[in-house]
């Protein structure tokens, strides 16, 4: 390997270096318009190479070697489960946001333990599989089980892996750190390719035995201990098993000071030091705070609410949570869809006129800023409730509603310029403006500047379908 | 027309208030008591709750080519990367005690950064960040939430700031002059003054001075507060880039100079907006005098935006940005514009008396991971949290707990 190269950054390879590689016959087969915009939406991030249908053939088999190898990720790829459900862990190129797009989400995974009645064990992977939340026009939901052996038992543990995974097709984690247990629950699930929790000090030749005789990827666990997390890794790499996910352990309370700069110290390893050994993905498991022998639920809850958005921000690429409460996962997921979000993405929106449904000469308008967040919740909730109404999008800045009215971005005049230059005037025919309830302040002076009426509206967009059925069309028209 | 409390947003209170309920709450987070929050709820008057602050490649064929499997564990050790920092955050002394010629009762530091935060306890942040709690010179409109623990107060700035020291280990209070608003009320400099100095005299810690956002009226009312506090070292919030174009911002930096006060620059989430005003700063003030507020949005409102400003910023300063070397403050209270914090959902996604809070903890870890120093926050169990989490940073040969393997075969 001294021989090499020194790889490439991200940031380095540019489309160029994809596109010698490419068969370069502009076949159009990826849906891109040429093999030079391939190139270029695979260094972004946006396309993988074998989204090329030519280059997987034997013919390009050298081709396609080096492009994955191009293209590979300090923090490798490992895929649990299999088909539409299969969960990309890590593939990370960077540290940090700013300097590219994260790639694969935090899968999020809550434990279900072998103990539970069949009526619990039920009710929880429905409550795991069905949990949704509505943000912005996405789905946001949990991503996989991971299922616990308490009972020190094979059959108990088979019982429950065969149960679970009849019933759900999400991903799987079997943690045990007996093999045999291990073992008992794999037989039945082998086709499901699920993470394995978790190789040690005590058991990884076993393990690795089951990882490489079921092709499943195995955790390497070495809580406080990130030495013989290397040396555990060293060791299975040599024993033939390529997918680990590496545990350098969670604690909640005390201790999360000391994970959050594990994390830390392993990631900046891999991307600052180069460390291949510790190039793998991260497991949190903010379940720990279970542990505690604190009584209170709502407490362990806070907890391992707090060290699981921590742990989002430091690296995890997977998360295992016991925690099945709404006001635990809500700010997780969607902290989690923004991190991973383009940090390139605009703050701000297109300004202008922007038309939901079909809005006649008596549908109502409404103004909200060009800041992208506000607007795509007003949009979605405009979307969702179905209403037909126009919505003038006004130059804040890129500022929320709040922020634009407080820094004078938001003001009469601007109002009154939107107005005027969007032409609304000709698309409606009476003079009535909605405004957003945070921009009140701004409603007399609105209406000398412009010469419209204003209706002053609810502070939050989720509150406009209830403000148009009481306030639209006005009453004095 | 206009409707000053439209019912929309607005949450029925449920049997336990917020106010009962805070307490046991604090106590919960503190982890005295066990505490059943399922009827727990608030009410939100209004949100309006924006402070205007102003290589690796696979180890191939290494198994392929020994099909040697190993017996015993192959030994590797590890040594935490040392990086090299050329550039500092700035220090900035908050409040002035009697032999610097204010009357504080002790000096906060903030800044001195050298090195990526909570990378590592060999490299502790020397000074800890900090908590400045709200208060404000009119009747505001806040979610029930947070109106319930500082009704008593709410329409005397002193006693709010004294309550706020007292009860909740406030280490700053932030005197939000919202009063002074040409669009609101108008009120003069002289009253912003007066109101500055009652509450210098209620309590001991340093001051952080909140104006109204407009740039013309804030830089008379800046330049009243800092003459009648001199030498108090307060933290004028905020001035902006919108001051070079009324003129203004000379004005109150030369007002800060002259009466040893610092100043917090404020830009929208753009960092060369940030290093400009700086730069404009830096004509009239030394570094020392000078902190960043880079905008605080609400977590599910865009956090990611100000998450990512941050530790751009931060990283910039230690690779040595000059321009960028300032201490950083967050909004953190703006958490609750997010409708997520406070409007009644589904019962599957909880109670809003532990969302709302949860939500606003939340956004202010995020940011203190990325290495802000200053927190403007308002909800007790929140500040509880983050000074908590702090403390246990600050703990270098912390204990690790044994055990913690045991989660995977644990009985929950």
């Amino acid at each position: 390997m001294s021989e090499r190269e020194p790889k490439k950054t991200i940031k380095e390879i540019s489309p160029i270096d994809v596109y010698k590689l490419l068969p370069k016959t502009n076949c159009k087969e990826c849906g891109e318009a040429n093999c030079m915009a391939f190139a270029t939406k695979v260094v972004n991030g946006e396309l993988a190479v074998d989204n090329c249908p030519p280059v997987t053939k034997e013919e390009y088999r050298v081709n396609l070697i080096k492009l994955e190898d191009l293209m590979a990720p300090a923090v490798r790829t490992v895929i649990v489960g299999t088909g539409e459900r299969a969960m990309k862990l890590g593939g990370k190129y960077v540290l940090y946001r700013h300097e590219f797009t994260y790639q694969n989400p935090t899968p999020i995974a809550i434990d279900i333990s072998d103990d539970l009645s069949e009526t619990e064990r039920d009710a929880r992977i429905r409550a795991i599989a069905d949990f949704s939340y509505n943000y912005i026009g996405r789905e946001l939901r949990l991503d996989a089980l991971a299922i616990r052996s308490t009972q020190h038992d094979p059959a108990a543990f088979s019982a429950a892996v065969t149960a679970v995974a009849a019933q759900t097709d999400l991903p799987l984690i079997l943690c045990t750190y007996d093999a045999a247990i291990m073992a008992a629950g794999l037989a039945h699930i082998r086709e499901r390719r699920p993470l394995l929790y978790a190789a040690t000090k005590d058991n990884w030749k076993d393990m690795a035995e089951l990882a490489l005789r079921y092709t499943c990827p195995l955790v390497v666990s070495a809580p406080h201990d990130i030495a013989l997390l290397r040396s555990l890794v060293r060791t299975l790499v040599a024993y033939g098993v390529k997918d680990l996910v590496l545990d350098p352990g969670t604690a909640v309370e005390p201790g999360l000071s000391g994970t959050i700069h594990a994390f830390s110290q392993i990631r900046r390893a891999v991307f600052s030091g180069g460390d291949e050994l510790l190039g793998y993905p991260l497991l949190g498991t903010p379940i720990t705070a279970w542990l505690s022998p604190e009584i209170s639920h709502e407490l362990i809850q806070w907890k391992e609410a707090c060290a699981a958005s921590m742990l989002l921000s430091r690296y995890a690429d997977l998360l295992i949570l016991h925690s099945l409460e709404g006001w635990v996962l809500l700010p997780q997921l969607i902290w989690r869809f923004n991190l991973y979000t383009d940090p390139r993405k605009p703050v701000s929106v297109d300004t202008g006129v922007r038309v939901f449904g079909n809005p006649k000469k008596d549908a109502p308008v409404l103004i909200t800023t060009n800041y992208a967040l506000t607007y795509f919740t007003v949009e979605s909730d405009i979307k969702s409730a179905g209403i037909d109404c126009f919505l003038i999008v006004i130059d804040t800045g890129g500022n929320s509603v709040e922020s634009a009215v407080a820094g004078r971005y938001l003001n009469a005049e601007s109002i009154a310029a939107a107005l005027k230059d969007t032409g609304i005037a000709d698309r409606v025919n009476y003079r009535y403006l909605i405004i957003p309830g945070l921009a009140a302040r701004l409603s007399g002076e609105t209406e000398e500047a412009s010469g419209w009426h204003v209706l002053v509206g609810p502070k939050d967009s989720s509150g406009i379908p209830a403000f148009l059925k009481a306030h639209w069309p006005p009453k004095k028209w | 027309m206009q409707d000053k409390n439209p019912g929309e947003g607005k949450i029925m209170p449920d049997a336990v208030r917020i106010h009962e309920a805070l307490p046991r709450l604090l106590a919960m987070i503190s982890g005295k008591e066990r505490i059943e929050l399922e009827n727990f709820s608030m009410e939100i008057g209004d949100l309006e709750l924006w402070i205007p602050t102003g290589t690796a490649t696979a180890p191939s064929g290494s198994s392929a080519a020994i099909y040697q499997k190993p017996t015993a564990l192959i030994p590797e050790t590890f040594f935490p990367l040392e990086e090299d920092f050329v550039g500092r955050i700035h220090e900035v002394r908050l409040g002035e005690t009697a032999s610097g010629g204010g009357t504080r009762g002790k000096v906060l530091t903030i800044g001195g950064s050298d090195y990526p935060p909570f990378v590592s306890a060999d490299h502790p942040a020397p000074h800890a960040p900090i908590f400045a709690l709200d208060v404000f010179d009119m009747e505001v409109p806040l979610p029930k939430v947070l109106m319930e623990n500082v009704k008593d107060v709410v329409s005397d700035p002193a006693e709010w700031a004294r309550m706020n020291v007292k009860k909740y280990n406030a280490d700053m209070i932030t005197v939000h002059l919202m009063s002074t608003d040409p669009l609101i009320r108008d009120a003069s400099p002289e009253a912003a003054a007066r109101t500055v100095e009652e509450v210098l005299q209620a309590v001991d810690v340093p001051l952080i001075i909140g104006g109204c956002g407009d740039p013309r009226k804030d830089a008379q009312v800046f330049c009243k507060v800092a003459e009648v506090a001199d030498g108090e070292r307060l933290l004028l919030n905020s001035v902006t880039l919108g001051m070079t174009e009324t003129k203004t911002l000379d004005v109150v930096a030369r007002a800060a100079k002259k009466y040893n006060h610092a100043v917090l620059g404020f830009t929208g989430l753009e960092l060369n907006k940030a290093k400009e005003l700086n730069r404009r700063l830096y004509e009239y003030l030394p570094p020392e005098d000078i902190v960043m507020d880079l905008t605080t949005v609400a977590l599910g409102y865009g956090l990611e935006y100000s998450f990512t400003i941050h530790e751009r910023a931060r990283h910039a300063a230690l690779m040595g940005d000059t321009e960028l070397q300032q201490p950083t403050i967050s909004a953190s209270t703006n958490a609750w514009a997010a409708r997520e914090a406070w409007m009644k959902m589904d019962k599957k996604y909880g109670s809003r008396g532990l969302r709302g809070p949860l939500w606003e903890t939340i956004n202010a870890l995020t940011l203190l991971l990325a290495g802000v120093d200053i927190f403007m926050m308002m909800h007790p169990a929140a500040i509880r949290t983050c000074k908590d989490m702090i403390q246990t940073f600050s703990e270098k040969d912390a204990p690790v707990p044994d055990g913690i393997a045991r989660w995977a075969t644990m009985k929950i």
